[in-house]
């Protein structure tokens, strides 16, 4: 298990290291990736700006949300690239094969397949929007909300890799990339950008029940906020309800099993 | 004069027919685009509910606007020919430059076909759904609404093809700026990032605060989505449609005569890469 660790860090570290060699691009992708997610922001607090509120939530709380998902996000992006390519760039050339000859677990392999650095540009709008409200909104970090804000942010991480991990397992079957995943996971985390209270129905239970994406965002941050919560919820409820997001990822990785053992080469 | 434009129409539609190929491609797109769709119009509305009396634009307009702009996302310059970006990194652009047709021209014929070949089997599905099978599932509210009246519809299909025309300058903008390989991409980023915006597509033109509108009205982008979107709804008058529409076509001519230029200075300096 050590061992399994000490070698993820050390593909991690080369990655870095390769990544580096093109210092010039790198920024540049950094700085890109900064301004294609950040205009996100724009459009909230534009609306904001034009519509003074949305009730009764006000612009410090949902730059929280934002923060928050946007964060986590982040480190999924930068760390799940290799299942995110995987139809493409391992069953559609046969290189997978290449994978199950090595005397270590696929998922170790592919999750250290690549460190995207870039995404620190996600990363960095994030902090910034999260500081900033929580300045705006007076919060007190005492061990207790930090300690839930670390709960919240690895849940909301392994809840996004997991999905990802899906898509990978999808790929077994078909051969290829699903662009249709992403509206799940870019998709989710618009989605999570916003109080999930501020939707319908039908869609908030969607994202509790059948994707767990409120479960690891909404309910928790609320308790983070320390609001009554519009839907009802207790505060127990509200504090544990991330575990779900380590449970989707468990079951994400009992697929992978399912999809490895039906694997079949493409290769020739 | 017919002659003269055949290589520049075979183009057109040479690339028309291969971009048509990528159907499970385009089936995905549809699903990605509804679910933003939705998850927009459900965001906007809720700030409707919140303060209604603040917005310039009736619901009904909001929903025409989000779901025109998923309709029509592929219109939008925020992406290049992956194929001309590949050609400039391999060096087979020589090839390119070596034939005997006007290169700006040759190369707009291929971005238009681009702009506008998966739009076209894109927009059909997204349109029944948004426009027909949501009001016969009681979603009357959220649809796509018919345009306000058959002066606006014609408007706005004059207003569309003027954003063609615009998008594909603006993208011609961003192949150009792949000459210059590494702060090419840059430009681009930067330029998709401003598309993203000012056109309309992250949040309508008119719901950003009042003392941005101004500036937000003299700009560029605005032709390639908020124009024809709140045309079709009525939120912009026929009165003043024309109007726009000529603002449109003079954003048009001058951004390809930058482009033109700014290519006869690339191509001296192209840097033929591969051997």
């Amino acid at each position: 298990m050590l061992d399994a660790l000490a070698l993820y860090g050390r593909m991690i570290g080369l990655s870095i290291r390769a990544q580096m060699q093109y210092r010039a691009s790198f920024l540049m992708m950094s700085v890109g990736h900064f301004i294609t997610t950040g205009v996100e922001m724009v459009g909230i607090w534009a609306l904001f700006e034009r519509f003074g509120n949305l009730l009764p939530w006000t612009l410090p709380q949902v730059a929280f949300f934002y923060g928050v998902v946007n964060i986590s996000f982040a480190f999924t992006d930068a760390l799940a690239r290799g299942f995110d390519l995987f139809g493409a760039q391992f069953i559609k050339t046969g290189n997978f094969d290449r994978v199950l000859l090595r005397p270590r677990s696929t998922v170790l392999q592919l999750a250290g397949h690549e460190f995207t650095l870039f995404r620190v540009g996600r990363l960095l709008q994030g902090v910034i929007v999260l500081v900033w409200a929580s300045q705006q909104l007076a919060l007190e970090w005492d061990m207790a909300r930090v300690a839930l804000l670390v709960f919240t942010m690895l849940a909301t991480f392994v809840f996004f890799y997991g999905l990802i991990i899906l898509g990978a397992v999808m790929s077994f079957w078909t051969t290829e990339s699903l662009e249709i995943m992403n509206t799940l996971t870019y998709g989710g985390v618009e989605t999570a950008q916003y109080p999930m209270a501020v939707y319908q129905k039908y869609f908030q239970r969607f994202f509790t029940f059948v994707v767990p994406l409120a479960m690891v965002t909404y309910f928790p941050i609320v308790a983070l906020l320390d609001i009554p919560d519009p839907l009802g919820t207790t505060r127990v409820w509200q504090m544990i309800a991330p575990t779900a997001g380590f449970v989707f990822f468990g079951a994400s990785l009992l697929m992978w099993r399912v999809g490895v053992r039906h694997y079949t080469s493409t290769g020739s | 004069m017919v002659d003269a434009a055949r290589p520049y129409v075979a183009m057109l539609g040479a690339r028309f027919r291969m971009l048509l190929q990528y159907r499970a491609a385009a089936f995905a797109g549809f699903a990605t685009q509804l679910f933003w769709g939705a998850i927009k119009l459900m965001i906007l509305a809720a700030f409707l509910a919140a303060n209604h009396q603040a917005s310039p634009m009736s619901l009904p307009q909001i929903a025409a606007y989000v779901w025109l702009g998923q309709a029509l996302l592929g219109v939008l310059p925020w992406n290049v020919d992956t194929e001309l970006q590949e050609k400039m990194m391999s060096g087979a652009v020589a090839y390119e430059l070596l034939r005997p047709v006007d290169l700006y021209a040759f190369w707009y014929a291929r971005t238009m076909a681009l702009r506008t070949a998966t739009t076209f089997m894109r927009m059909i599905p997204m349109i029944l759904f948004a426009g027909v099978l949501m009001p016969l599932c009681g979603l009357g509210a959220w649809a796509l609404p018919p345009p306000v009246s058959a002066a606006a519809a014609l408007y706005f299909l004059m207003s569309l093809t003027a954003t063609v025309a615009l998008a594909s300058a603006i993208t011609m903008l961003m192949h150009v700026a792949l000459i210059w390989t590494l702060s090419g991409r840059g430009f681009n980023t930067v330029m998709t990032g401003l598309v993203i915006v000012l056109s309309g597509l992250t949040i309508p033109l008119p719901l950003f605060p009042d003392w941005l509108q101004p500036f937000l009205y003299w700009q560029p982008f605005r032709g390639l989505a908020d124009v024809p979107y709140r045309i079709y709804s009525g939120n912009i008058g026929t009165d003043v449609a024309l109007f726009e529409i000529v603002q449109q076509i003079v954003w048009s001519v001058l951004i390809v005569a930058a482009g033109y230029l700014w290519l006869s200075v690339g191509k001296s300096r192209v840097v033929v890469q591969g051997g």
